[in-house]
């Protein structure tokens, strides 16, 4: 991402550029496609519909880059959501505010089950939070059993509102995206995340707070989690244990991957993450609105995959 | 009894990418002798194992099998043809049974179904042959390491092997296991069986071996009767010193004699023990002086600088950093805040952080006190970076270069620097030349006597004796995780360091 640390190109190079800034070009290229064959695609409208759309998904993939980064996963991030939007019902009698801190709360605390799980016993990511992924939202379904509509004004103002013409949801996930690569790029704890996904017997003897810097992670991957459960109930104008978050794992994984970021850990690219998440957002949109069939959809998002993961196949090499 | 071999190799050559691995090498096995294959790190031991084995194929020379040429093209190949390997790493399947593992391949059947009554009985059987007796349907991973040897001895024997490759068998035994491991061996030579024994422990060389060979830089340098071979003889082969004629002047960058610096000692490390590994390892660092830790291959020296260092879980023993002591089971954290900076010997799995730049691997360590309320500081970064790149001259484009794109003499630099950023008051270092080239291993000789005039306490650990007599101003030596002996002064030479390291059972309080 710095312009300092650009490669020099020669051939072989040009396969390593492709895998770095491919997630650009393709944004781009479906971004002018979008220009020349879609009609109203330019319309400030549009804009602001994909953002809204976007911005859970991107809120889930920040967290989840993280984790990656480090050489895990977490599978468990649309539970954390079904949970967040149980929470917020039930405490919506605390007035809006509380209820989301408590939401929140809740989510970094089911991240901090993932991180003791895989840091202190060890048990591998895609196993503990398969866990917590089934628990979560069993739990998400004991605490708020069905639907439920939510009245309070201020979190409806905070789904549908807007500032400057930009959606609150925008807002708050544009400024999440540079808090979180203000966290990996200026602080120790972002450092550190990475250098234990690059190699954690290193990062041991290098007194490396391992442990600690797992559990950090995982708790943040879940508060971010709920975050996007708040704001996709305050959307809905409803808490929907049941189908809220449903598959966002596998959105949040593929926008991750396909910005780079090599599911080996040692590196984490959150502009690419971005990128990914808007390059799968605008697939999806570009096919509906020319009347593919959903099968379609589902086929051209493989595509992008193995194309990313394609071009990462040869990071895991050291 | 010049018996015809059961295996030979005539002029077996293997080259690897910029090393020659194996330089025509011949090696002949005899039925029913047990042969010492011995040589330090490199010498290409494994190499002409995994040869005889069909791992790897020679790109020269031949292979002889029963007086026929052969060609070994897989390791089930070497297998059906009545080789076996038992590796340090035992190679079974920990998750099946003992008795599974023991017959896997070969299952006694019964209507096309295993026979597992049978195979069962069978296999408690075999197996208290080994002086193994434990439940066989239990799982493989719950028994103890030397049960899990035996296991694999077991299952090669009954294979009906005609030759046995042990590889470092008694790495991780019991004294009681390695005689029933001694036992066996002794079997198998009355059955006639060739055994090839790898090891660094020479008392049990000399206790099992009828033959040796030695192996040097890719290339065979003695063979012979065991006994016709003394201790000191051994140890001067294996590490390519000249007894007769030791020079002093040396290829090696190191300056002459200093004074190490009265007062407090930099490091005392005391009664160091760790089950297997160390034995009541003591020893003190001055400030301004370099100790060396000479001893073979696995004689514990690793484990003492990572012990130290706060890496390696101790039973007993403790370590004081200028005269404050360390809690015990203290952690690398801890270690590092008192001032100890390990160097691992194997850079790329503990040392550099390969997807990140070089200014990331040296800022890895010293992060903390390059940064503010968590926020790391860039200019300071970009200062320690700059003054450690050049200090250690690392040869990069940029300090945004990635470090794996590196030498290997210029990634071991970014990790001294790494480490020299934390301004360490004890400095260990696990063979910090091994793998570099020739210029770089001299910066690094010359910075290891700069970094001692400057006060630090210094810990060099190599496997090349003049790098270590040189280099040193005393030299303690370690035999089977044990002090055996020290040198000092005008006694660090490499004859009396050869001595110390071949010195015979009673010499040191060992196993």
């Amino acid at each position: 991402m710095r312009l300092d640390t650009l490669p020099r190109v020669d051939g072989e190079r040009a396969l390593h550029l492709l895998r770095d800034y491919g997630v650009y070009v393709g944004v781009t290229l479906i971004v002018l496609f979008n220009i020349a064959f879609t009609p109203h695609f330019l319309s400030l409208e549009n804009f602001r519909t994909q953002a809204v759309q976007v911005a859970p998904v991107l809120i889930v993939a920040l967290g989840m880059a993280l984790v990656i980064a480090t050489g895990g996963i977490d599978l468990s991030v649309g539970s954390v959501m079904a949970l967040s939007a149980a929470v917020i019902s039930l405490y919506l009698g605390y007035g809006p505010i509380v209820a989301v801190l408590i939401a929140i709360v809740v989510g970094a605390l089911a991240g901090t089950i993932n991180g003791v799980l895989v840091a202190f016993f060890g048990i591998q990511a895609i196993i503990a939070t398969l866990a917590m992924m089934i628990g979560g939202r069993g739990l998400a379904l004991v605490l708020l059993p069905q639907l439920d509509g939510i009245r309070s004004p201020g979190l409806r103002a905070l789904g549908s509102g807007s500032f400057l013409g930009v959606p609150y949801l925008v807002w708050i996930a544009a400024l999440l995206v540079v808090l979180v690569a203000f966290l990996v790029r200026r602080t120790v704890f972002g450092r550190r995340l990475v250098a234990v996904g690059g190699n954690r017997r290193a990062a041991e003897l290098s007194g490396l707070p391992v442990r600690r810097v797992l559990l950090g992670v995982y708790a943040l991957c879940g508060a971010l989690a709920a975050v996007a459960g708040v704001l996709v109930t305050a959307r809905l104008q409803a808490a929907d244990p049941n189908s809220v978050g449903v598959l966002i794992e596998l959105s949040a994984i593929t926008a991750v991957v396909v910005g780079g970021t090599p599911l080996t850990g040692g590196r984490v690219r959150i502009a690419g993450t971005v990128a990914g998440a808007v390059l799968m957002q605008l697939l999806v949109a570009t096919l509906i609105k020319h009347d593919l069939p959903p099968s379609w959809t589902q086929m051209a998002q493989t595509a992008v995959i193995i194309a990313a993961v394609y071009l990462a196949r040869d990071r895991g090499r050291t | 009894m010049p018996t015809s071999p059961v295996l030979d190799t005539r002029g077996l050559t293997k080259r690897f990418p910029g090393v020659l691995a194996l330089d025509g090498v011949d090696f002949a096995l005899r039925p029913g002798e047990v042969h010492a294959l011995v040589g330090e790190n490199g010498a290409g031991k494994s190499t002409l194992i995994k040869v005889l084995t069909g791992v790897y194929r020679p790109d020269d020379g031949e292979l002889w099998h029963h007086g026929e040429p052969a060609r070994f093209t897989t390791p089930s190949h070497a297998q059906r043809a009545g080789i076996a390997t038992i590796y340090q790493e035992v190679d079974l399947l920990p998750l099946l049974s003992v008795a599974r593992n023991l017959y896997l391949g070969r299952e006694p059947k019964r209507f096309g179904l295993i026979d597992f009554a049978r195979m069962h009985h069978e296999a408690a059987e075999t197996l208290r042959g080994y002086g193994v007796d434990v439940d066989v349907r239990r799982r493989l991973g719950s028994l103890s390491m030397g049960a899990r040897q035996m296991v694999a001895l077991a299952r090669a024997v009954s294979a009906e092997a005609r030759v046995v490759i042990m590889d470092e068998p008694t790495s991780s035994l019991e004294p009681r296991e390695v005689e029933t491991l001694f036992g066996v061996i002794e079997w198998l030579r009355g059955r006639g069986v060739a055994v090839v024994y790898v090891s660094h422990r020479l008392d049990e060389l000399y206790r099992v071996c009828d033959r040796v060979t030695v192996l040097r830089d890719g290339r065979l340098v003695h063979t012979g009767a065991m006994a016709d071979l003394s201790r000191l003889r051994l140890v001067s082969l294996m590490l390519g010193r000249d007894m007769e004629r030791v020079e002093r002047e040396g290829a090696t960058t190191f300056s002459g004699e200093r004074e190490a610096w009265a007062g407090t000692p930099a490091l005392e490390a005391e009664g160091l023990t760790a089950r297997h590994r160390l034995h009541d390892v003591s020893l003190t660092i001055r400030p301004g002086e370099v100790v060396g830790l000479g001893g073979l291959l696995g004689s514990g020296r690793t484990e003492t600088a990572k012990a130290i260092a706060g890496a390696l879980p101790l039973d007993s023993g403790s370590v004081s950093v200028v005269g404050t002591r360390l809690k015990r089971g203290a952690s690398v954290p801890a270690a590092i805040r008192a001032g100890v900076s390990l160097l691992p010997e194997d850079r790329k799995h503990e040392g550099i952080v390969p997807g990140l730049s070089i200014r990331e691997n040296i800022a890895l360590a010293a992060m903390p006190r390059l940064s503010r309320f968590g926020l790391v500081s860039e200019k300071r970064v970009d200062e320690v970076v700059r003054v450690f790149m050049e200090r250690l001259r690392v040869k990069a484009v940029s300090p945004h270069q990635k470090v794996e794109e590196l030498s290997g003499g210029n990634q071991q630099k970014v990790l001294l620097a790494r480490w020299l950023a934390l301004a360490p008051k004890v400095l260990l270092l696990d063979e910090p030349t091994r793998g570099i080239d020739v210029g770089a291993k001299a910066e690094v000789q010359r910075l290891v006597d700069e970094l001692a005039e400057e006060g630090l306490g210094v810990l060099l650990i190599s496997s090349d004796l003049e790098e270590l007599v040189e280099g040193a101003d005393r030299v303690v030596v370690l035999k089977d995780g044990a002090v055996v002996g020290e040198l000092e002064g005008a006694e660090v030479t490499e004859d009396a360091l050869m001595a110390a390291i071949a010195q015979g059972p009673g010499g040191g309080d060992g196993r």
